[in-house]
């Protein structure tokens, strides 16, 4: 710790992050930018590496002036460091007495961090206690089970978008894109961008909820313009690509031999339950599927910070969480998209430096994050998950991936134990039990089971650890490393 | 081909001219270009498949491919467990495809390296 100056350490470089890191900068910290990707940009702005920089990289993204800018400040200021390719694996509660504030002295935190190659062996061990820590953890792709799902071919949305964004890959010429969500429009975009054929793309809620969480209140709406140009670009280019959007459809199964050759396409009811003789089939060698997104919690959790009943990050008009030291911004306070997280992250990195929110652009970030504020609970009442979709389950559908874990085999172990508790059920049918920590199946299984409890986004290894790294962490705490992993 | 690499030329977003590498699975050479993830290179081959799950066998490549869901570990130069989704490739990387469960040892693996055993 040097002097005076407040180090602040940001977990994570998409939008709020890097927005958190530049604000943080600007009002005086020492600022530690943390991300397990060796580029900047998160998943919003993930695009070509260094090795094959694109000439028209911005055809890919939205506001990528925005990234450049951001970019290019956080490089060039010297108060901050930007760590790539760093996991953070932990994150310790500390009592440090070397932090100092008015009550003499507080907790803090410590991160744990290896710094290399991604799964490499012998990776460097790093430490972080710093005088305040920003969480910009971001989120990834929940996608509900259907039968077929786990066929080579059937990919994540958010993966369709990297692998054309990072890598120029289409991941078929053929390919059906569905789920729930805005995020929908922008990975269909992509596909069209890498020469694929988009067959369709199939929103799960029906245009009555469709209406009902984007029409209420319209007038709050104009304060998000340029999100709306946005999404009003994307379905210009679906029209001139003659693809349709279908709302109140899913895809419900996925056909093949060793991989996708078809899919099953139907109409849902309100309640997202297949609508009989709906059906039809679709001959295509990919689909991409989201049904939303799941905020990735692990350090949140770990430092203690509380989480609503939807469990989101709670923070105050300052981005704070609950835990002193520690701020929140982006996906993890709410799936709002990059304008609000973009406006969170300046927020937070004002306040985790100390700086004054009443000057500078502070004031303006502000007034941005509040505008921007009601979009998360638009896109829940407009596309969040209805309970009908277990109904496109079949006995033999894998539930978990990893574990190959059935629909059926789960209500099994429910009739044979009369537990709903999704540890137990975890424990007896190894549902979630396998190497992604329950990360795709985790929210399924409680959604299955009905159980709302925060127990399975509670990570305390926030990502697989080699234990010969393990041992050459310099710290005390490898003995919570290498307990079994909690359930 | 389903999955492919659009040839540089053709890409209306311009990336840098093509650099090629090569990297070896099961003996077979396979060829992307530099700053290709491992995933990268062997979908852009049309390769879509490269693990057989622990209990039935049955093929899996890349899901979540943002290094979530672990569906797409390979065998990278020895080292079991690696997302093949994140890893940059290498020229000359030798990929062999990974059966059996994540976390354990793998039958040829050398002894020499920390372990692919793994806390989770």
């Amino acid at each position: 710790m040097s002097g005076q100056e407040r180090h602040v350490v940001v977990v994570g470089a998409g939008p709020a992050g890097l927005a958190a890191a530049r604000a943080a900068a600007d009002a005086g910290a020492r600022v530690t930018v943390l991300d397990a990707a060796d580029v900047l940009g998160g998943q919003y702005w993930r695009h070509l590496p260094d090795e094959r920089p694109a000439g028209r990289e911005h055809l890919l993204h939205h506001k990528w002036d925005t990234y450049r800018a951001l970019s290019d400040a956080l490089r060039a200021h010297p108060a901050v460091t930007v760590v790539p390719t760093a996991q953070v694996w932990s994150l310790e509660q500390v009592s440090s007495p070397g932090l100092v504030s008015s009550s003499g002295r507080r907790d803090g935190v410590r991160l744990n961090v290896l710094v290399g190659e991604p799964d490499a062996a012998g990776r460097a061990a790093r430490t972080f206690e710093p005088d305040a820590l920003v969480l910009a953890t971001g989120a990834h792709d929940r996608t509900l089970p259907f039968p077929g799902w786990q066929l080579p071919g059937v990919y994540s949305a958010g993966a369709a978008q990297a692998l054309a964004k990072g890598e120029r890959v289409a991941v078929g010429r053929r390919v059906v894109v569905a789920g729930a969500g805005p995020f929908l429009l922008p990975v269909a975009s992509s596909l069209l961008r890498t020469g694929a054929t988009v067959l369709g793309v199939h929103e799960a809620s029906r245009t009555g909820s469709l209406a009902r969480g984007w029409l209420d209140r319209p007038w709050e709406l104009a304060g998000a313009v340029g999100k709306a140009g946005e999404l009003a670009g994307y379905v210009g280019e679906l029209v001139r690509h003659r693809v349709p959007w279908r709302p109140g459809e899913a895809v419900v199964a996925a056909h093949g031999d060793g991989q996708v050759e078809a899919v099953t396409v139907a109409r849902l009811d309100a309640r997202w339950a297949p609508v009989p003789g709906t059906e039809r089939q679709v001959e295509a060698d990919a689909v991409a599927v989201s049904h939303g997104f799941t905020p990735r919690l692990e350090l949140a959790i770990a430092a203690g910070c509380a989480l609503t009943a939807s469990r989101f990050v709670i923070v105050d008009d300052t981005q704070a969480t609950s835990v002193p030291g520690v701020w929140a911004a982006g996906e993890i306070t709410g799936i709002g998209g990059a304008d609000a997280a973009l406006a969170e992250g300046a927020v937070a990195g004002a306040a985790a430096a100390g700086g004054d929110l009443g000057a500078g652009a502070a004031p303006r970030a502000i007034r941005s994050r509040d505008r921007a504020r009601g979009f998360a609970a638009r896109i829940e009442a407009a596309h969040g998950i209805r309970g009908g979709w277990v109904r496109w389950l079949r006995d033999d559908t894998v539930v978990c991936r990893c574990e190959e874990t059935t629909y059926g085999r789960v209500r099994e172990v429910v009739e044979l134990t009369g537990s709903h508790e999704t540890r137990s059920v975890k424990l007896t049918s190894r549902a979630g039990l396998g190497p992604c920590q329950a990360r795709m199946c985790g929210r399924t299984l409680q959604d299955l089971l009905d159980d709302g409890g925060t127990g399975v986004d509670r990570r305390p290894i926030v990502v697989p650890v080699r234990l010969g790294d393990l041992a050459a962490t310099p710290t005390s705490s490898t003995h919570t490393a290498s307990q079994p992993q909690e359930t | 081909m389903t999955s492919r690499r659009i040839p540089a030329a053709a890409d209306p977003v311009r990336p840098g001219p093509d650099r090629p590498l090569t990297i070896w699975v099961d003996g077979e050479p396979v060829t992307g270009t530099a700053g290709q993830t491992i995933a990268g290179v062997l979908l852009g081959a049309g390769r879509r498949q490269w693990r057989s799950t622990g209990q039935s066998g049955a093929p899996r490549g890349v899901f979540c491919g943002i290094g979530v869901c672990f569906d797409c570990v390979v065998e990278v130069n020895g080292l079991r467990d690696v997302r093949a989704c994140l890893r940059r490739a290498q020229d000359g990387d030798v990929v062999a495809p990974q059966g059996g469960p994540f976390g354990e040892p793998g039958a040829g693996r050398s002894d020499e390296h920390d372990g692919p055993e793994v806390a989770r």
